[in-house]
């Protein structure tokens, strides 16, 4: 029988009426009492020196408020990034100035020029557009390659050249990879590219800043993953706002993946001019901006290196990758091809020694930075194409090859700096047989045969790495955060509690699933419990939500303060009952004395605690309310195996997915029907990944997929039902609640198990198709076909 | 400007609004009803979509002044007076059709209209309907898996959660 509440059940999410009812209340539902609009004039060249912006004819336009320029930024700080990889030659990474508004020099369309605030968003549009500016086109850096090549030109002029480091890791281990590939008995090589994607959540990023002239203090509305995050960089190294001066509030968050992380200019623009002009400031980003300004996501080409023994024993693996970065460092960016890119490239195999080098490099592009997965997709999608081409090579099974190569034992120390705590992969690949029915698989080929199609099967396996920890190992990486999590839990005197929380929900259903635990912590029900989150101005300092992390982390924050009520509430039952506390137990909401029938309500105790009549005021204090932060010990690693199935039409060349599975070990589970909703949306924007979606440059810079137009966003009928599992469980050893985190695994799982599927299609009819670049379209397929 | 006039969720609405005022607009920016959702500016998102004398219709492809006269109805509409979920709305909870809740207005007003015209769809049926609407949350599952419950089907064979 399932649950029906507490750990283990699905209640209905309680943020879903209002969401159904249209009252949720995103930011652009947010509109304050004379405020002004902004509209952004952007750059259309990828690189240009802007030699004079002329805004007289724009200044006198009807509605025009003010319009603000990169001159009204100087002395404004810089956009800064949150991470400092250092290179294989123990230097600093470059790190170039971002601008909230360009100074002197546009990096790549998009890049906000002179922004326009008017009483209308109409009238902020139309002045914008009659804005001259006198730019001097330059040269476009594109390719990563050339924009590394000497005498390139250069994205920033005060930077030595494009590179923004190049990193190896472990680099003392290289000798030893290089070894052991010269002995190797085969070798299989991949080269790849994981293309560039954009997050595209279905809001908008939206700000809005206002700037209250009594008591001097700021507030940003903003479509944010962690408005404490932005609240301190925006505050403390570009505007110069004390935290206690500035509130940052993120309501209902339409999605985020990552993109709604950082921290952008146009946050800093809004509560800058907000005070500027002493009106609230808003903006709304259309699609066909949030194309050319959200961070976007991916990017690599890669070459990656498989070395094997006679055994078929996985003895070496090397890569090498060029990282795009874009324009500019974004919040996270340096972090995503090193420490969440190499330190995953062991996957699930126990292969002994391991070389990965990145060199970033800076282009006339977006920035680029962290999309669902974050560096975990691209080690995943390099090491299970390059396993499955060996497979192919060598002529064995692939699910075979991986499974000789399985790490076995826990816990495991890879050659990549970090130690899995648990896992079962043999587990989840039995699991995985069952639900795809692996043994079927050859009449269904039969049967799509029959009716003319390629049937292909694709199978991989992923480890990932969540809940990013602990601070000082992240320090040392880097980070100039700390990645804890905090929650204050407050229990009224009715027995009531409000749980204020660090980590921010934007569809993840954390008002759902956090009551969950308290429930079952102290047995009462989930609607005595209220989750607040989203506003600085009444929840802890906490890092917000993303990396699949806030079970985790932001969950045994929860658990912690929750563990600090519980004990204080024992003493004030011990007292009321005149009980020892080591005898008080709590079950089903009321605290008994053990081996007595003597016991008293939860709500009892949250009385006296507020209304201290009876009370042991000489020990504690009155009152219950507790705040926990929480340092993980380790990451989580949550991992799976997947499988999908394709038909490949032979003369279009046309993909479709027939079937999708996923077995995936997320440690405990607190509500599985959103865990599952979880692994159903990241496999969508996988197989949107593989088949369709890709962002392209031209070669001077302009995006071609920049609207919906072009860019393919996976539709209802791209895609199938799922098969998804979780009762594959190895609890996480160092977290309280065991879990390890579910919200990435399908975006890092499912691409390669589409190619793998497409490249055994084509096998099957005797093409000799080794690799398809992503996303895998009807031309390329054709192209491959027909090569 | 001009001055339109039109039925609201069964109430009379007017406004002046400029002549490329669009209909999502007027229902956001003039009458308050935020429940409808911009997510694009190339009529590709269906975030927008209400109905329009009974047709679904993306509030961001026509005028207000198109709409002048007409019978329109949003999500805040659709569940009854004392909060009561309709079928779909009900049927999207319950099979967790939604997660961020953004897509969700045009989803809902999406699928009524469907559940009008094709009382029992078939699984492709909903998938091709659903063309203009973009999720990129929940990976379709349980959105075309609620309306079909909606629909009266049984669902219980379709993978859990
Ligand atoms: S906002 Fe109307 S279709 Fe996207
Ligand atoms: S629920 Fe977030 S876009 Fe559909």
């Amino acid at each position: 029988m399932p649950k029906d509440h507490g750990i283990g059940a699905s209640p209905k999410r309680r943020e879903d009426v209002r969401f159904l009812t249209g009252v949720g209340n995103y930011t652009d539902d947010i509109n304050l009492n004379g405020q002004a609009y902004v509209h952004f004039l952007r750059s259309d060249v990828a690189h240009g020196k802007i030699n004079g912006i002329d805004s007289t004819a724009a200044a006198a336009m009807p509605g025009v408020v003010r319009i603000f320029t990169g001159a009204d930024f100087e002395g404004v700080g810089s956009i800064p990034c949150g991470w400092q990889v250092t290179d294989k030659h123990g230097q600093p990474m470059q790190e170039p100035a971002h601008p909230v508004l360009a100074q002197g020099k546009v990096r790549h369309v998009g890049d906000p020029i002179a922004a326009v605030v008017a009483n209308t968003p109409e009238q902020a549009r139309d002045a914008a557009e009659a804005i001259e500016v006198d730019m001097e086109e330059l040269p476009a850096v594109i390719d990563m390659k050339a924009a590394v090549q000497e005498g390139a030109t250069k994205v920033h002029d005060d930077l030595t050249s494009n590179l923004c480091y190049d990193w190896g890791f472990v680099e003392e281990n290289k000798g030893a990879v290089d070894e052991a590939f010269s002995n190797a008995a085969h070798v299989t090589t991949l080269e790849l590219v994981n293309n560039r994607l954009v997050a595209n959540p279905m809001e908008p990023r939206v700000a809005v800043g206002d700037y209250a002239r009594h008591n001097g203090e700021s507030t940003l509305y903003t479509t944010s993953q962690n408005p404490h995050v932005i609240r301190l960089l925006m505050g403390a190294f570009v505007l110069g706002i004390p935290e206690h001066k500035l509130r940052v509030v993120a309501p209902d968050v339409g999605g985020g993946f990552g993109t709604k992380i950082f921290h952008y200019a146009e946050e800093a623009f809004c509560t800058f001019a907000a005070k500027a002009i002493n009106r609230p400031v808003k903006w709304t980003s259309s699609r066909s901006e949030a194309f050319i300004s959200d961070a976007h996501g991916r990017d690599h080409v890669t070459k990656i290196e498989l070395a094997l023994d006679a055994d078929n024993n996985f003895t070496a693996l090397r890569t090498e990758t060029y990282a795009n970065m874009g324009a500019y460092l974004s919040t996270f960016a340096p972090s995503v091809p090193t420490w969440l890119h190499g330190t995953l490239m062991a996957g699930n195999y126990k292969t002994p020694l391991i070389y990965v080098n990145v060199k970033a490099v800076f282009t006339n592009t977006v920035p680029v930075d962290a999309y669902r997965g974050a560096g975990r997709p691209e080690a995943t999608y390099q090491l299970e194409r390059v396993v499955d081409k060996a497979a192919r090579e060598l002529g064995v099974d692939p699910i075979a090859l991986r499974r000789q190569n399985f790490i076995t034992e826990f816990p495991y120390a890879t050659p990549v700096a970090v130690e899995y705590d648990t896992g079962d992969y043999n587990a989840t690949m039995d699991k995985l047989s069952e639900i795809a029915d692996l043994s079927g698989f050859a009449a269904r080929r039969a049967e799509s045969e029959k009716n003319g199609k390629l049937r292909g099967l694709g199978v991989n396996c992923y480890i990932e790495a969540c809940g990013i920890a602990p601070s000082n190992l992240v320090g040392q990486l880097g980070a100039r955060a700390g990645l804890y999590e905090s929650a204050t839990v407050r229990v009224n005197a009715t027995g009531g509690l409000v749980v204020m929380t660090g980590s921010h929900s934007h569809g993840q259903g954390h008002e759902t699933s956090f009551p969950q635990v308290i429930a079952e912590m102290i047995g009462i029900d989930e609607s005595m419990v209220e989750i607040v989150h989203g506003d600085t101005a009444n929840t802890p300092m906490g890092m917000g939500t993303y990396g699949s992390r806030s079970l985790a982390v932001g969950g045994s924050a929860m658990v912690r303060a929750t563990e600090k009520i519980i004990n204080k509430a024992r003493k004030i039952a011990a007292h009321l009952m005149e009980a020892s506390e080591a005898d008080i137990e709590l079950k089903d909401g009321a605290f008994s004395v053990a081996g007595t029938d003597k016991s008293v309500a939860w709500g009892d105790v949250c009385l006296a605690a507020y209304v201290p009549h009876n009370y042991p005021l000489e020990d504690i204090e009155p009152g219950l309310e507790e705040t926990a932060f929480y340092d993980p010990a380790n990451f989580t690693y949550p991992s799976g195996a997947y499988c999908c199935e394709v038909e490949v039409d032979p003369d279009t060349g046309k993909v479709t997915i027939e079937s999708f599975a996923a077995a995936d070990d997320f440690g405990n589970i607190v509500n599985p029907m959103i865990v599952s909703g979880q692994v159903h949306g990241g496999i969508a924007q996988g197989i949107g990944q593989a088949l369709l979606e890709g962002a392209v440059y031209d070669e001077n810079g302009q995006l071609l997929s920049a609207s919906y137009m072009d860019y393919a966003m996976p539709r209802a009928d791209d895609v199938p039902f799922y098969s998804v599992d979780h009762s594959c469980v190895t609890p996480c050893t160092h977290n309280p609640l065991g879990v390890k985190g579910c919200g990435e695994a399908g975006a890092i799982g499912s691409p390669p198990a589409v190619v793998n599927a497409v490249v055994d299609a084509l096998q099957s009819a005797g093409k000799d198709v080794t690799h398809i670049d992503m996303p895998l379209s009807p031309s390329r397929v054709w192209a491959a076909m027909n090569g | 400007m001009t001055q339109v006039s039109m039925t609201v969720n069964g109430q009379a609405a007017s406004g002046d609004v400029e002549g490329r005022t669009l209909l999502s607009t007027f229902l956001r920016e003039h009458l308050g009803l935020t429940g409808t959702h911009v997510g694009c500016d190339t009529s590709q998102c269906g975030a927008c979509v209400v109905h329009v004398d009974g047709n679904a219709v993306k509030s961001c492809t026509i005028l207000a002044a198109e709409a002048d006269g007409a019978d329109v109805a949003t999500i805040e509409s659709q569940a009854a007076a004392d909060g009561t979920l309709n079928a779909v709305q009900q049927a999207f909870q319950d099979h967790h059709g939604l997660q961020c809740g953004f897509c969700t207005p045009g989803m809902v007003m999406s699928a009524v209209a469907l559940l009008k015209d094709n009382p029992s769809p078939s699984e492709a049926e909903i998938r091709a309907y659903l063309e203009g609407n973009i999720c990129r949350c929940t990976g379709y599952h349980n959105i075309v898996k609620a309306i079909m419950a909606a629909s009266g089907q049984d669902v219980s064979a379709i993978a859990a959660e």
